[in-house]
């Protein structure tokens, strides 16, 4: 019995001795800051900062290779975090990013509308009916207010119209990790 | 020598882990899905059953001797689990790519059952330490060797025209019993 205990103890002190020894010796040098930064980002993964996800971009804006205002998802809010975070000045939205559009869906007009079925292939989410040389419309419950359709309608009959908040379609915010956000 | 020879040849074909003893089955089916995925789970797995069949043979017979013998899986678990430890760690600093691509499997070849299998195998074949070793890598080999090969057919099936019910994970379970049938052809090239 203690013989047992005290071989397994010698083999517990052994393999903690060689693991302790291996994590020093094979350290990997993670960046903190990325993580941190990574922790403010939304985790949308949407890729509108031109970045193929979350984490690239917080390494990009580790490594000072792209600017704070290129998260649409995570808003204006978003900068302000990331602004403090930093100890740099807050950036409105502008230049080569997108700001955050307000949530719409697509609608078409049917007088201009030549049923040439451009916009139903581009469509993602099969949200457009029609057939050729009939007229389209957007079934609006489906729409996701991607946009995808504007640029290929050859006469432009294509509008985006904004979903106003109202009781009826008002929503509780997405939380913020105020405790992730400064770990 | 042609013992050794034969004992590795054993090993890989004759009492294959994962065709003929079927342990293992975890990373088999987890990571059979790419070829690339399977190549550096079959050489993590290579590294740490050798390791682990090394290690364990000096335990059982330095440490543990005959009258603590019932200590043998516990002690195993232990040291196999500190391998993998170590593995992953080197595999962090060396091959980044492989550690990321390998995933939540490289720690669980922890609990990969042919790894813990083939040492408690040697103890009860009463193998010396270099028949131990080599039982270990023999074992190691014939699982990469049946996972890559695996891997393979299932990428082709992937194409392949496969009857709705079947489709997916069902496919690859007839596949691997099909794959364990021909292996029982192997039966008689080597009586151990």
């Amino acid at each position: 019995m203690l013989n047992a205990l005290f071989v397994m103890a010698v083999l517990a002190i052994v393999l903690g001795a060689i693991l302790g020894f291996a994590a020093i010796k094979f350290h990997v040098e993670g960046n903190p800051l990325v993580e941190q930064i990574n922790a403010i980002l939304p985790q949308t993964q949407c890729g509108q900062c031109s970045f193929p996800g979350c984490k690239p971009y917080a390494t990009a804006i580790a490594a000072g290779e792209a600017d704070i205002n290129r998260c649409p998802p995570g808003g204006d809010e978003g900068i302000h975090k990331l602004a403090d975070f930093l100890g740099v000045e807050y950036k409105p939205f502008g230049g080569e990013t997108n700001a955050p559009k307000p949530k719409g869906y697509a609608f078409i007009d049917e007088n201009t509308c030549i049923g040439c079925t451009l916009c139903i292939q581009a469509c993602p989410v099969d949200a457009i009916a029609g057939a050729a040389k009939q007229m389209h419309t957007i079934i609006t419950a489906e729409c996701t207010g991607c946009e995808l359709c504007l640029a290929p309608c050859p006469v432009d009959c294509i509008s985006m119209v904004t979903i106003e908040e109202k009781t009826t379609n008002w929503k509780w915010k997405y939380p913020l990790d105020v405790m992730k956000a400064t770990a | 020598m042609t013992d050794y020879l034969l004992l590795l040849v054993w090993a890989v074909f004759v009492n294959n882990v994962v065709m003929v003893q079927i342990l293992g089955l975890c990373p088999f089916m987890g990571v059979s899905k790419k070829l690339e995925s399977s190549i550096g789970m079959g050489a993590a797995t290579a590294f740490v059953l050798t390791l682990a069949c090394g290690a364990s043979y000096l335990i059982d017979k330095y440490l543990l001797g005959p009258e603590l013998s019932y200590l043998q899986t516990l002690s195993f678990i232990v040291v196999i689990a500190g391998i993998v430890q170590l593995t992953e760690m080197l595999l962090k600093k060396t091959f980044p790519p492989l550690y990321q691509a390998l995933g939540i499997y490289l720690p669980l070849i922890t609990t990969n059952c042919a790894v813990l299998g083939i040492p408690l195998l040697n103890v009860t074949r009463n193998h010396n330490f270099a028949q131990s070793l080599l039982f270990g890598f023999g074992g190691a080999v014939g699982f990469s060797m049946v996972l890559i090969l695996f891997a393979g057919i299932r990428e082709r099936m992937e194409g392949s025209d496969v009857p709705g019910i079947f489709k997916g994970s069902s496919i690859a379970m007839v596949t691997a019993g099909l794959m364990s049938l021909s292996f029982m052809g192997f039966s008689g090239l080597i009586k151990l």
